[in-house]
């Protein structure tokens, strides 16, 4: 390369010492407190605060919730991007914004807005309290705040990709006798499967971990609405520093193996894809 | 033909169905809920709105929460660049490693960046141990509240700039310099005026994401009334004294500053896209 435009060599180790102290100071180093801090107290402590009936209750809910909200979120991003990528109709600017709007709202308040409808004082409040069903303070509220912020996870890796493969297989398919769903199951998925893993494997990470929303509709009952990141509260408040950092250790392998697979997808999503790209104009 | 007028004929199938899902879900878990909050606010007489949005320690909740968060921004906005930079132009062992560490923040819980940077920072903390002979106290203090905003929009920057300057087409520096520029004219005639669409987005997400932060916040700031205080944490408290009102009126106007920063995002957006066509 022209040596005119490439930096000088001093300049590139000051750079990128400078790039790497700073992600040190604010990414490796609190990465390393968590597990420090975890095993403080030794690995029986450890597995101790892990295996206590309240945190075992914790992982549970939190897989329950981060289960059903991936589920719910995958079936309408599928549904969104179908509509939005194969059809053509007036509105979809519209609906492609709405979808993103969650990501714009406060975790706060978008717990915030289920108690106003469903809460003790809330719109639906005296008709839920007659018939006896909790939502707020309860499952069933954690479920919803979560489906709430990774709304948009799936539809938005699904929409762009969708869109660029266009229609022309599907309508191939169609017009040689499939039926809807066969052209779904055999045509469109296995074309976008690894952004839909992509789309479900960030979705799955935010509905494990997220704080906010669900500490706002939670309620906070130990054992039985607290998930992971509530429990790590929880015991944070009590002092119980080592504990805290034992269930917040589990999150953070969490977020590890998160950030592996989604760089393993990233690659294999350049892979496939401008593979895709080359069959389609192989004269490019 | 049914909605001629709505929808392009396609000889696909499934889209009334899978439109109608779409919409009915999106009404149901997005739309209907957030409009309690302006209903909620409607009922409020407007001195009562006021005088709940205006009160002394939200509005120190707001100065704290805007101010970090640009602060955060821009920190962010400078070292978010350099990190870019680097990852783009140069080559040092375990930069693969270090490229994937820059999502940390979007996939590590916010509750364990809190209390992780909170253990960091307080008094005895591996940095706050450092920094306290100095007299610079961060956990619970407001610096506080900055360190966690940081932390959460550090990626933002990052991951639009990266792009954009892998993408960049080097010859036109090499036009430039073969035309006489020294490095800095390349860099600030050349280079960064084809980032800066780019680092103007990822700022304004940064800034939009900081603003309604509360878990990472809420451990390392001590939540001080008056001090740091954070206008997230004011709705909660608000809801924990049954003052529903209280707190769709602040979620109301976080909600209007979300969306003044939003749409100045798609305003440098097509500005961005403008530019990047226009020969």
């Amino acid at each position: 390369m022209n040596r005119s435009i490439t930096d000088p060599a001093p300049l590139r180790w000051g750079l990128t010492l400078l790039a790497l102290v700073f992600l040190g100071l604010f990414v490796a180093l609190p990465l390393a407190a968590v597990f420090s801090q975890a095993l403080a107290k030794g690995w029986q402590a450890y597995w101790a605060a892990i295996r206590e009936p309240d945190a075992l209750s914790a992982i549970r809910l939190t897989l329950l919730v981060a289960g059903i909200a991936v589920l719910s979120n995958l079936a309408f991003g599928l549904a969104a991007a179908w509509a939005i990528a194969k059809f053509q109709f007036r509105g979809k600017n519209i609906l492609v914004t709405l979808i993103d709007l969650p990501f714009a709202v406060s975790p706060v308040i978008a717990g915030l807005i289920y108690v106003l409808v469903f809460g003790a004082r809330g719109w639906f409040g005296d008709w839920l309290d007659a018939h006896d069903v909790r939502i707020v303070f309860a499952v069933p509220g954690i479920v919803l705040a979560t489906i709430f912020v990774t709304f948009p996870f799936v539809a938005r890796e699904l929409i762009p990709l969708m869109q660029s493969q266009g229609t022309e297989e599907e309508e191939a398919g169609i017009s040689l006798g499939a039926g809807g769903w066969q052209v779904l199951y055999r045509i469109t998925l296995p074309n976008v499967k690894w952004s839909l893993l992509y789309g479900v494997i960030l979705c799955n990470a935010r509905a494990m971990g997220e704080f906010g929303a669900v500490s706002v509709v939670s309620g906070h009952i130990r054992g039985q609405t607290n998930t992971m990141p509530l429990h790590v509260e929880v015991l944070y408040n009590e002092y119980n520093f080592a504990a805290a950092f034992a269930v917040a250790s589990l999150l953070a392998i969490l977020a590890l193996v998160t950030l592996a697979a989604k760089s393993l997808l990233e690659w294999k999503m350049r892979r496939v894809y401008s593979e895709l790209r080359v069959e389609a104009n192989p004269e490019a | 033909m049914r909605g001629a007028w709505f929808q392009r004929y396609s000889i696909l199938p499934g889209f009334w169905g899978s439109l109608g899902l779409s919409m009915l879900y999106l009404s149901l878990i997005v739309l209907v809920p957030l409009s309690a909050i302006f209903l909620k606010t409607a009922s409020m007489t407007w001195p009562r709105f006021w005088s709940a949005v205006t009160s002394p320690a939200v509005v120190a909740s707001y100065r704290l929460t805007f101010g970090a968060s640009l602060g955060a921004a821009l920190v962010n906005a400078f070292f978010g660049f350099l990190v870019a930079w680097v990852l783009a132009r140069y080559s040092f062992p375990g930069k693969k490693l270090v490229d994937a560490l820059v999502d940390l923040p979007f996939a590590l819980p916010t509750a364990v960046a809190g209390i992780a940077l909170t253990s960091l920072y307080s008094e005895n903390g591996w940095v706050g141990r450092r920094l306290a002979p100095f007299g610079i106290h961060v956990a619970f203090t407001p610096l506080g509240v900055l360190v966690a905003l940081i932390f959460i929009g550090l990626p933002f920057v990052v991951r639009s700039v990266q792009p954009v300057l892998e993408g960049a087409d080097r010859e036109i520096e090499e036009a430039a310099a073969s035309l006489g520029a020294n490095r800095w004219q390349v860099f600030s005639r050349v280079v960064f005026p084809i980032v800066r669409p780019a680092l103007l987005a990822g700022f304004a997400m940064a800034f939009a994401r900081a603003l309604g932060e509360y878990g990472s916040v809420i451990f390392i700031s001590g939540n001080m009334p008056m001090r740091t205080q954070i206008t997230p944490l004011l709705i909660v408290a608000k809801l924990e004294q049954f003052d529903y009102a209280g707190a769709a009126a602040l979620a109301v106007v976080m909600l209007a500053a979300s969306f003044v920063l939003l749409l100045a995002i798609n305003l440098l957006g097509s500005y961005s896209r403008k530019f990047m066509e226009s020969p």
